[in-house]
């Protein structure tokens, strides 16, 4: 059977009941979710898609805690995250979550090295246990000799690279990837995707967001949103019937 | 994220745009420079004035009588007298002449233009701490005798040869004969404290048929001088009855309100200088503004990587300190510069003072911090979805 299955026994690592995120516009109430309830597993490797305006964003705010639900709640390693403060928040941010995302989002005038070295920074880790561990990411990722470099000498895919080593300094429970291939030629994109599961394979959660059928097919389980609402939730193979 | 992280940071931030760095400091430099230009030369000045009053004698009262017709009045033995009945307070009193009008060498040929020359008794010389280097000072006898005897000061010595005891100055047309020559008090330049002669003041007084009416006292020390300055009013006002026809000056009052004088004259001033440390910071503030819109995305990266509000907060803050302190230190060395050079154009000691340079520099980072609070928590405050989308 399905490891989905055989781990449902567990808590779940993320959990999200019956989550309600509505946005006033003028007079219009919109539902950016709308009663969104899943639950995702250790070691699960989920592709959230939808098309743009499905609500996947609000959902990968939501999940990352950069956000927090109208109504419902979200229970992230059993505990509730979905009222906590701005602070509150960053810590569980930068204890649990590792951040990919389209643009990188590397800070320009950092090198390789401080930027993977960030949220460990954050987290208040002694100088040289952050650079070691940094240096560790940085090697994994294959960049290893251009710590000092800076995100402009960087192509694209080595620039996504070091958003992913930064993404797993902090040993993060899940790793959520926003469009992470988004801004890279396919040969890249490949890379990227290729290493987000061997990323899973190793154990890491990954939950990864996207418009696009072809990158949610790398996933193994797919949940498809439209308006707010859930509306397949399955492994990827039955996601994309054949001639799809 | 640590203090030494935060700052490590603003440097390299200031360093990444230094002709905007430069720029936004320009207001507190300018501002902390003036400041400091202004304290070191009016520091400068008060210490030249203090420490030429402080030559004079501290523990000098001088005593001017202008007299009330001839049925009250004093002489130089009632002065004399009042002097002996106090001598626990007084260690001295000379009756001063000032006499007026050309001084000459005995031949006639050079003649001295701003020699101040003053009659005075044989005690003088210990009032005001005058030293000889050669001769005698006048002595009480001279008085007696109303000798036609000079001692001069080590420019009018100068001026007559070097050996000057025993040749004569004319005084107008008066030949007197030098009996000493003091050491010098000063640089021994033409309008110093060297060019003086001091003669018996009997002599002087029937060379200028003048009556005598001023009093040099001085006291054991300048914390006598509001007793002895009680003594004078006292015996005075018992002759006079009035206030108005004799004045006792203290030279330690007088030093006294004029640093008083001078430090208030420096407030001001400083204050109006102070207005250029506001309107600097004000700049501040504007460019922290400015580089918190700039670098929305940045604080969301900083944010969703968990940088809490405080964290966000503390590297702008620092960062404006670091730009304003590093403003008020270009602002001290250049002020100092300046003020320096300032000082020995006009010949006085202008090296800003430890405790204005400490003020200075304390001033200048506050004046950051405070201004970078406002854009500072502007940016912890940002949401970080938003920030993140921000291009």
């Amino acid at each position: 059977m399905s490891r989905i299955q055989q781990t449902a026994a567990q808590t779940p690592l993320i959990e999200l009941r019956d989550i309600y995120k509505i946005y006033h516009m003028g007079d219009t109430d919109v539902h950016a979710s709308d009663g969104v309830s899943m639950k995702i597993y250790r070691g699960e490797f989920v592709a959230i898609v939808g098309q743009s305006g499905s609500g996947k964003s609000t959902l990968m705010n939501i999940i990352g805690c950069l956000d927090v639900p109208t109504s419902g709640q979200y229970l992230l390693n059993g505990e509730d995250v979905s009222e906590l403060t701005d602070d509150e928040q960053a810590e569980i941010r930068n204890k649990t979550l590792g951040f990919i995302f389209q643009q990188y989002n590397l800070i320009p005038k950092l090198n390789v090295q401080e930027n993977v070295e960030l949220s460990l920074l954050y987290a208040g880790m002694p100088a040289d246990e952050r650079a070691e561990r940094a240096r560790y990411q940085i090697a994994r990722v294959g960049l290893a000799g251009k710590e000092k470099n800076l995100p402009s000498q960087l192509s694209g895919g080595q620039q996504q690279r070091v958003s992913i080593a930064r993404a797993l300094a902090g040993n993060p429970s899940v790793i959520l990837a926003d469009e992470p291939t988004g801004a890279l030629d396919s040969r890249t994109s490949r890379e990227v995707l290729d290493f987000l599961r061997k990323l899973n394979d190793e154990g890491n959660t990954i939950v990864l967001i996207t418009h696009d059928n072809s990158i949610a097919q790398e996933a193994k389980r797919v949940i498809r949103v439209a308006d707010g609402k859930i509306i397949f939730d399955g492994p990827a193979r039955e996601a994309f019937p054949r001639g799809d | 994220m640590g203090f030494t992280q935060a700052f490590k940071l603003a440097l390299k931030s200031l360093a990444g745009s230094k002709l905007r760095a430069f720029l936004t400091m320009l207001g507190i430099i300018i501002g902390v420079g003036s400041v400091i230009i202004l304290v070191s030369l009016m520091q400068g000045m008060t210490g030249e004035v203090t420490s030429m009053f402080e030559d004079m004698g501290t523990n000098v009262l001088t005593v001017n009588v202008t007299g009330r017709g001839s049925s009250r009045t004093v002489d130089v033995d009632d002065m004399y007298d009042l002097y002996e009945q106090n001598t626990d307070v007084f260690m001295g009193m000379s009756p001063t002449v000032s006499v007026m009008g050309s001084v000459k060498t005995s031949t006639g040929s050079d003649s001295f233009s701003s020699t101040t020359v003053s009659g005075v008794s044989e005690q003088y010389a210990e009032i005001n701490d005058l030293g000889l280097q050669s001769g005698r000072f006048i002595s009480y006898a001279d008085l007696e005798a109303r000798s036609k005897v000079a001692v001069v000061g080590a420019y009018v010595a100068n001026m007559l040869g070097g050996n000057a005891v025993g040749q004569t100055v004319k005084v107008n047309g008066n030949a007197l004969i030098v009996v000493g020559v003091l050491a010098a008090q000063d640089d021994a330049s033409e309008g110093s404290a060297d060019d003086c002669i001091y003669l018996p003041y009997t002599t002087a007084s029937k060379l200028t048929f003048g009556e005598i009416s001023t009093y040099t006292f001085a006291t054991w020390d300048a914390s006598l001088n509001t007793q002895g300055t009680t003594i004078l009013d006292n015996a005075l006002y018992a002759v006079f009855e009035n206030e108005d026809f004799y004045t006792i000056s203290d030279m330690q009052e007088m030093i006294d309100s004029m640093e008083e004088m001078i430090g208030m004259m420096t407030m001001v001033l400083v204050g109006i200088a102070g207005i250029s440390l506001l309107v600097g910071g004000i700049g501040i503030m504007n460019i922290m503004l400015v580089s918190v819109t700039e670098r929305t995305r940045e604080i969301g990266i900083r944010k969703s990587l968990g940088a809490k509000r405080r964290d966000i907060m503390r590297q702008f803050v620092i960062e404006a300190g670091t730009t304003s302190a590093l403003g008020g230190v270009i602002g001290i060395v250049f002020g100092a510069a300046v003020a320096v050079s300032l000082g020995q154009l006009i010949g006085i000691n202008a090296t800003p003072s430890v405790s204005a340079v400490g003020v200075s520099f304390g001033v200048s980072v506050f004046i950051g911090v405070f201004f970078g609070f406002m854009p500072a928590s502007k940016a912890a405050k940002l949401n970080p979805i938003d920030a993140l989308r921000y291009d």
